[in-house]
């Protein structure tokens, strides 16, 4: 049901900076916009995601309703061992999605 | 008819009543015009930004926020940024905050990072509602703030179309 992405390098030399870009296929519906009828139509947003590097968390953001449909993120990590890179978005009406990738730190 | 302190007349009554809601009427119409014109946009921003620096100085500079000086739809607008810090376990950025003016709630994003980030920068996509000034803050390990904003101009706003 729900897709999301990340993408970042497969190797890396220790030490490199590398980045990580993270998309989710989500509405981001802010709660503030209304149907043809007037009626409100309720929030639906992804309020928090967060990244961990072989289980410690590197990299943590709060959304707002402020944020685009389809959330991107892009943000720069150190490359200290080889391992698993894990995003997990979590966000209203009990969603919640991790995507994980892997990733030869040489 | 005999009266005494506790019974009051019927024209006493009226006077008391037309008085009281006539004061309530008074007070109902000043909340009423508050909340139609929120005390200035940036009155609302800067409310926001207190309530995550507390009493904390914010010194303009070390941040730098990138969005084009102009967007058409402000539905997805491109927000990075960047933090002047040479990101070791003693200096580093904990977290950024983007505020906005004129959304209809001030918060955007906020990042949390540290020394591990290698670089403190950061990009998204927003939404912004109008032509507005953006600002980002950061917040150092030393705990002191720092801030940098940006000013777009937006022809297409966000959150306001109907379906």
């Amino acid at each position: 049901m729900s897709r999301a992405l990340i993408n970042l390098p497969a190797t890396a030399r220790r030490g490199e900076i590398i980045e990580i870009k993270a998309l989710a296929a989500h509405p981001m519906e802010t709660g503030f916009r209304r149907t043809q009828l007037g009626v409100l139509i309720p929030r639906d947003i992804l309020t928090r995601f967060v990244c961990t590097y072989n289980g410690a968390e590197i990299f943590r953001a709060e959304f707002h309703p402020a944020i685009a449909a389809n959330p991107y993120l892009a943000f720069p990590t150190l490359a200290t061992e080889s391992g698993t890179i894990a995003c997990t978005w979590t966000g209203d009406n009990g969603y919640s999605h991790t995507e994980s990738a892997a990733i030869t730190v040489a | 008819m005999k009266r005494d302190g506790t019974n009051t007349t019927r024209r006493e009554f009226l006077l008391a009543a037309g008085s009281i809601s006539a004061g309530i009427a008074l007070e109902s119409a000043t909340t009423v015009t508050a909340a139609a014109e929120p005390a200035s946009a940036a009155t609302v921003m800067h409310a926001a930004i207190r309530k995550i620096v507390g009493a904390a100085r914010v010194n303009p500079g070390k941040v730098t926020l990138e969005l084009p000086p102009l967007i058409e739809n402000g539905n997805s607008v491109p927000l990075a940024v960047r933090v002047d810090s040479p990101m070791t376990q003693a200096d580093h950025v904990k977290a950024i905050h983007v505020f906005s003016e004129k959304n209809p709630l001030p918060n955007v994003v906020s990042f949390f990072l540290g020394p591990r980030a290698g670089r403190a920068s950061a990009a998204t996509r927003v939404r912004l509602a109008d032509t507005q000034t953006v600002v980002a803050i950061c917040e150092l390990s030393d705990g002191s703030f720092w801030s940098g904003s940006a000013s777009v101009v937006v022809t297409i706003s966000a959150c306001l179309e109907a379906l």
